[in-house]
């Protein structure tokens, strides 16, 4: 007996009366809604839920079957992994900037945690206050310049314009993490290398960069998942998935077909499938990057 | 204790005394979509009904934009948790009307306030857009508006144009933008809101073409779409014509163009009459025309078609909720109350009376953008082409419309390609969405 470590409780009910309140939490917001979803996928109702028909797994063949759906599926990859990229590239190299300053560190850093606070449809509506062809204060500079600026009516253009705001809005979130893991870094790795005669680039690349690794691995996996779910409300508010479908995400799509067209069928069965997307997403990054990623 | 005792005694008697207040009181709750000034208007009509009897009280609510307040009532309606009333904008029509057994006809209502419904009182163009097949009026018209011709002055002279003409067809339309753009009297010539409504829906009603089969959907849910034939290709394929050189600017998909021709960016615009209130408060020099028609078509210009919303009234209340419903529609239908909220808010009437009253008054003559939209919806009685477009599906086929137009104004395709492939999309999704 006392070679056991596990702590026990004394009590068998307070474990789960602990639990209760996240495993509650988790049933409602999650497996009520996903069950809900599910359920909804196979069936094929009107709006009103006046009809209601079963068709088994007839929405999902429609909707993998639609090439709009294989549309949005590309911009999803290029949406999410520009964002991602990019996002973190600029938060690590601010971070590392900001390391280095001396006099006002905390305010330079409070001043880049600020866009975090920026709900993602509020971000948008700024984006588009500057870039929007017809009213954007920016958008007039650069149209005056001579650049033809039309994101409203091209696709490349209304892709940078998205993920430039879901970027933006996400800098600051990476931003606060790289600087938590530079401050983790043991000072005397780089002075000792430093000493041994590496360069400035040289260390980062080869010190502080890898012992970053647990962050950035972990800021990837909240990014990807922040580019897939939590940037509804930049597209919606910026281009509405246009101009013709350039900028429908899959999440974008399941909201237009369920929302604005009504075909709930359809809608679930993407959501659905939404979910197997992330589940695998996430099993894989866990299962075989989180291996390779060195912990300090 | 004794402390808490009071506020405890005070709270009960609060929550009694409200209570009791509306055992007497038949509570009408009225979803919309209406924001700003036109908020402000629902507020004050409520009031005023509310103050006017005592037997009801209207609570407007508002729910957001036009597609979330009609998801919010279907989603509602799901949940048993149905509104008495419901605005829904004119898109929405053929949902709200495909489903039967969720809604109960405005006649119907009517009828039951005691007044005998007379549907000879309406205007017909909007009554016969909110009507069934056999001539039930499903909805109540609230706010509607047709799309008229807007220009700016200014620009007209500038560019050497006759600033009290303005052009009434659409190829006098593009002469006119293609000066103002040569000219530099405005970086672009021409813009205009809504390609679907406008230049779609109301471009085959006003010049008396098929929009679809089935006098569009009004007679009956099973449509086919009509609008790559040639006449409708030469128009876009002309607008997209135009936007190489920026002579015609795309605005979005709503309302957006709106700001290109109030920043005096372009010179003529086309957009719903009730746009009006925009226009006339960012202090312009404006004009108004009908809007242009096609010369090559025949019978041009024949009526154009509502757009705006109407009020919806859901089935499965009580009887005491209609007479309640019933109440408050006909006062709304009252000539002085119709006469207001014409000449405040720039909707069209919905009574002859209201719209004669106006006329009476001497406001068209200082107002005369106002009249247009009533002249071209009453100026023909309505052919199959123009009584209206009613799809179970119209916003989607006008999200498929709008994403093909974009793609032929960004230069990768024709509009012959952009309108068979609009055709082709929109006839497959009216067949998915009556489960065919």
């Amino acid at each position: 007996m006392a070679s056991s470590t596990r702590v026990t409780f004394p009590n068998k009910f307070l474990p789960y009366l602990l639990l209760a309140p996240q495993l509650a939490i988790t049933a409602i917001f999650f497996y009520w809604p996903a069950s809900q979803a599910i359920y909804q996928s196979v069936l094929r109702e009107d709006p009103f839920g006046l009809s209601t028909q079963f068709v088994g797994l007839g929405n999902f063949k429609r909707v993998i079957s639609d090439a709009n759906y294989v549309n949005s599926l590309q911009v999803t990859v290029i949406f999410s992994m520009a964002t991602a990229l990019i996002a973190m590239a600029l938060a690590l190299l601010l971070a590392v900037m900001a390391d280095k300053v001396i006099r006002g560190k905390g305010i330079y850093r409070t001043l880049m945690i600020w866009p975090y606070a920026v709900a993602p449809a509020i971000a948008g509506m700024l984006w588009l206050f500057l870039f929007n062809p017809s009213m954007g204060t920016l958008a007039y500079l650069v149209r005056s310049a001579g650049y033809n600026w039309d994101p409203l009516l091209n696709g490349d253009q209304a892709m940078v314009l998205v993920v430039s705001a879901a970027a933006w809005k996400q800098i600051s979130y990476n931003f606060l993490f790289f600087v938590a893991g530079l401050q983790s870094i043991p000072k005397s790795l780089i002075e000792a290398a430093a000493i041994d005669g590496a360069g400035e680039t040289k260390r980062f690349w080869t010190i502080v960069f890898p012992l970053l690794a647990p962050t950035t691995f972990f800021l990837l996996v909240v990014n990807t998942v922040y580019a897939f779910f939590d940037t509804f409300g930049i597209i919606h508010a910026v281009t509405g998935g246009g101009p013709g479908k350039a900028t429908e995400t899959l999440v974008y799509k399941v909201y237009n077909d369920g929302f604005v067209n009504l075909i709930l069928g359809d809608s679930a069965a993407q959501s659905v499938i939404l979910m197997i997307i992330v589940i695998g997403l996430t099993a894989i990054q866990f299962r075989y990057v989180e291996r390779k990623v060195h912990y300090g | 204790m004794t402390y808490r005792g009071t506020r405890l005694g005070l709270a009960l008697g609060i929550i009694l005394a409200s209570s009791t207040s509306s055992f007497a009181v038949t509570e009408i709750s009225w979803w919309h979509a209406m924001t700003g000034a036109n908020n402000e208007v629902v507020e004050t009509l409520s009031k005023e009904f509310n103050a006017s009897q005592s037997d009801y009280k209207v609570v407007p609510v508002f729910k957001g934009t036009y597609p979330e307040t009609l998801n919010a009532g279907i989603a509602a309606f799901r949940a048993k948790q149905a509104p008495d009333i419901m605005q829904v904008f004119d898109a929405g029509t053929g949902v709200m009307m495909g489903a039967e057994g969720a809604i109960k006809p405005v006649a119907d209502i009517l009828s039951m306030g005691g007044a005998k419904f007379d549907k000879s009182l309406y205007l017909p163009g909007i009554v016969s857009y909110y009507s069934k097949p056999d001539g039930t009026m499903l909805s109540f018209p609230y706010n509607s508006s047709s799309p008229i011709l807007y220009y700016n002055k200014d620009i007209f002279k500038k560019a050497g144009l006759d600033e009290n003409n303005p052009p009434k067809t659409w190829p006098e339309v593009w002469e006119a933008a293609k000066k103002i753009k040569t000219s530099g009297a405005a970086k672009c010539g021409f813009t205009s809101t809504w390609l679907t409504w406008i230049h779609t829906e109301n471009f085959a009603a006003w010049n008396n073409l098929s929009f679809g089969t089935n006098e569009n959907g009004i007679a009956g849910n099973d449509v086919e779409l009509k609008i790559n034939a040639p006449i409708f290709v030469k128009h876009f394929q002309e607008l997209a014509d135009l936007a190489k050189d920026g002579t015609f600017r795309y605005g979005g998909r709503t309302s957006e163009a709106k700001q290109l021709f109030i920043s005096g960016e372009c010179g003529i615009f086309t957009e719903s009459s009730g746009g009006l209130g925009d226009v006339v408060k960012s202090g312009m020099n404006y004009g108004t025309g009908e809007l242009p028609y096609e010369p090559e078509a025949q019978g041009a210009p024949q009526n154009t078609i509502p757009g705006g919303a109407s009020l919806w009234v859901f089935a499965g209340k009580s009887d005491e909720q209609y007479k309640g419903v019933a109440a408050f529609f006909n006062f709304l239908s009252k000539t002085d109350i119709q006469a207001r909220l014409h000449q405040v808010s720039g909707y069209l009437p919905v009574t002859l009376a209201a719209y004669e009253e106006t006329k009476k008054s001497g406001f068209y003559d200082k107002n005369p953008a106002r009249e247009i939209p009533i002249k071209q919806m009453l100026g023909k009685a309505p052919t199959e082409n123009s009584k209206g477009v009613r799809l179970v599906n119209l916003p989607q086929v006008r999200d498929i419309e709008n994403e093909e137009y974009e793609n032929m104004l960004a230069g990768k395709q024709t509009a012959q390609q952009a309108l068979d492939n609009a055709v082709k999309r929109g006839n497959a999704a009216i067949k998915q969405a009556l489960g065919q």
